[in-house]
């Protein structure tokens, strides 16, 4: 079972090789909106990318008002 | 042509049809590759009758308001019809609204019943703005685990009557539903709207767009939104169509459910439009270029064939790849809530894939215009649709003035508020408070709203939305012009000037690349029209729920800037 910071972590690592951001340069807090300039729909490209990695399903509304890497990373961790 | 003049209400007509259309599907739930529900008129009845009953008893009585905060999916309509088979009033909320927006809307609009989905309830009964609801009587959660603590909550899938149903009849002028429009005004304008209003509306807009049994519509904008509830509930519904409702909007779900379903109409908002426009463009650029020439040649036919009228099984047979791409059966798509780019729309036309832009408010009860195809005019919003009288007030030089409408689709009102209605809805006629001008053609043209608007020293009126199109396509994330005036608000009627509010993409700067992007567009305006300068804000534009630019927010944003140092002379 992963911890919160291991899922944190691969969040933040998927979300930066799906938007070919530099490894490393995306944080826990960061607005994903405003850090990468991504719009709901490239969100959603990202949350379907997130799913196969972690083998779960993430209905859309619970990701519904989820702006930062952290509150995404706990949504996943409790379907985990 | 549908009839409802026998109708005094919605859940009459849609009574009707349930019975009328008894073995058709005429809903579709999927989940990813599942397929959640999929109903007939007969079962949709079945489901619908023991929760109207359930409301009955539990004391929603005629004329009592029940609202409903769902994301689109097959318990949203049934609870609707549910609702209006017992009389009572409809108030559909955007489930994407915080909830203290939500307890604020739902305390101003009287609610009884709150009808919902788990996760939003979790939400909603955790906030403070809860005890400012007095008057919600019942709450009723679809789909929670079975051993969630429901704070007070009942689950809608227990909540069910028995004996026999009484359907609760309404008078055609008796409101319908309680709409809050996505106008973010500061008061909340809960506009009022007949079940004549949508009776009304429902005959208008099918007479040009018809549906029929075996027609598909694609439900992807939320059915709280004017046009859903009209195109994606019941208009479909009166007609014995199906609605296909998918729980997760991601783009690979969406697309394959075009041909899984082998859609006929969609609505999307000019956001999602474009976005499909750069993907199908992306595609076409990567096309070798021997597959390029022929696509080009037979776009190029296809333009040639289509220029008077739609022309959908030629179009079909000579770009059989897009079509497919889009289930091969596809009609029209609806687009609305916000200004459509003429170019985007044409791009679409251009393949074979008619877009039906138009025109409307909450306010007029959807649609006011829509363009018939019949040519099809990128530039203009179409013709008034059937029953609505349209006027321009007070034209200027150019014939440009506000438009106002008179017609049995424009609400009684806007909830306790009777200041605002009058100022609304003035002898009849419903002040949009939009500008536009007929053609010669009788094609309505917009020219923007009627506040953000700036007077040349020539005297000429310069409408910020009539210039944006120079700045299509321009690389950067939002823009939007603005009257200067409108953003630093100013008691003189001299020197005004137009600017162009830009928000950069992430890392991007303002380069002098940029700068002389800009300049060279602003050139191509005659210059009376063009922008004095740039304003940089660093966040994403507000919008609203349906997509468009909140203008007046943004505004306020960007006046919290020294409007000398703001404005990036060009």
């Amino acid at each position: 079972m992963r911890t919160l910071e291991q899922t944190t972590e691969e969040v933040l690592d998927l979300a930066a090789k799906h938007f070919q951001v530099p490894a490393g340069s995306l944080a826990p807090e960061d607005d994903f909106f405003k850090k990468l300039g991504i719009d709901s729909l490239q969100t959603l490209e990202m949350l379907s990318r997130l799913e196969n990695h972690f083998g779960i399903e993430l209905p859309d509304y619970e990701v519904q008002g989820v702006s930062d890497f952290k509150t995404l990373a706990e949504r996943i961790q409790s379907r985990l | 042509m549908l009839d409802l003049s026998k109708y005094q209400s919605i859940g009459e007509a849609l009574k009707d049809a349930l019975e009328c259309f008894a073995n058709e599907v005429c809903l579709i739930e999927a989940d990813r590759e599942r397929e959640n529900h999929r109903l007939t008129y007969r079962e949709f009845q079945q489901k619908a009758q023991p929760l109207s009953m359930a409301l009955q008893a539990g004391g929603l009585a005629a004329g009592d308001r029940a609202s409903i905060i769902m994301t689109n999916q097959s318990k949203w309509l049934i609870s609707a019809y549910a609702i209006f088979f017992a009389g009572g009033v409809l108030v559909p909320l955007d489930f994407k609204l915080t909830p203290d927006e939500h307890w604020q809307l739902l305390k101003h609009s009287g609610a009884k019943v709150l009808i919902t989905e788990y996760p939003i309830w979790r939400q909603l009964s955790a906030s403070p703005g809860r005890a400012a609801a007095t008057s919600l009587q019942t709450v009723l959660v679809t789909e929670a685990p079975t051993n969630a603590d429901l704070s007070g909550a009942l689950r809608w899938e227990e909540f069910r009557g028995s004996g026999e149903p009484v359907f609760v009849p309404r008078q055609r002028k008796d409101t319908a539903c309680i709409v809050y429009s996505s106008g973010t005004g500061g008061r909340p304008k809960g506009c009022m709207m007949t079940h004549e209003n949508y009776l009304e509306q429902c005959v208008a807009l099918t007479s040009i767009y018809p549906f029929w049994p075996g027609v598909r519509y694609l439900s992807i904008l939320p059915t709280n939104h004017a046009i859903d509830f009209m195109v994606g509930f019941f208009g479909p519904f009166t007609c014995g169509a199906a609605v296909v409702h998918l729980r997760t909007l991601r783009p690979e779900y969406v697309r394959e459910a075009f041909v899984k379903y082998r859609i006929t109409y969609v609505s999307l908002v000019p956001l999602v439009l474009k976005n499909l426009q750069k993907g199908l463009q992306a595609r076409f650029d990567a096309l070798p270029s021997a597959k390029l020439t022929v696509f080009n040649v037979l776009v190029t036919v296809n333009k040639l064939f289509t220029k008077s009228r739609p022309r959908p099984a030629m179009s079909r047979r000579l770009l059989k790849e897009v079509h497919a791409a889009f289930g091969g059966e596809l009609r029209t798509i609806i687009v609305g809530g916000a200004f459509t780019e003429p170019q985007t729309l044409q791009f679409f036309y251009d393949l074979g894939i008619p877009v039906a832009t138009g025109y409307g408010l909450t306010e007029a009860g959807t649609a006011i215009t829509v363009n018939d195809l019949k040519p099809f005019r990128a530039d203009t919003v179409g013709k008034p649709l059937p029953g609505m009288e349209v006027r321009i007030v007070d034209p200027d030089c150019d014939g440009i003035g506000e438009v106002t409408v008179r017609s049995k689709t424009v609400m009684s009102g806007y909830l306790n508020d009777a200041e605002m209605t009058a100022e609304a809805v003035v002898d009849g006629w419903l002040m949009t408070g939009d500008l536009g001008r007929f053609d010669g053609t009788g094609h309505l043209q917009l020219f923007g709203r009627k506040k953000n608007m700036i007077v040349t020293e020539e005297g000429k009126n310069i409408y910020p939305e009539d210039i944006e199109t120079v700045f299509e396509s321009l690389p950067v994330k939002e823009f939007c012009v603005f009257a200067a005036n409108y953003i630093w608000p100013q008691r003189s009627m001299s020197g005004e000037q137009l600017v162009l509010a830009l928000h950069l993409e992430q890392g991007q700067t303002y380069s002098d690349d940029l700068r002389r992007d800009v300049t060279a567009r602003n050139h191509r305006l005659l210059n009376y029209k063009r922008i004095h300068g740039v304003v940089l804000l660093d966040e994403d534009f507000p919008r609203t729920a349906s997509l468009k630019i909140k203008r007046n927010v943004l505004a306020e944003r960007l006046a919290q800037f020294d409007r000398s140092t703001a404005i990036l002379p060009l």
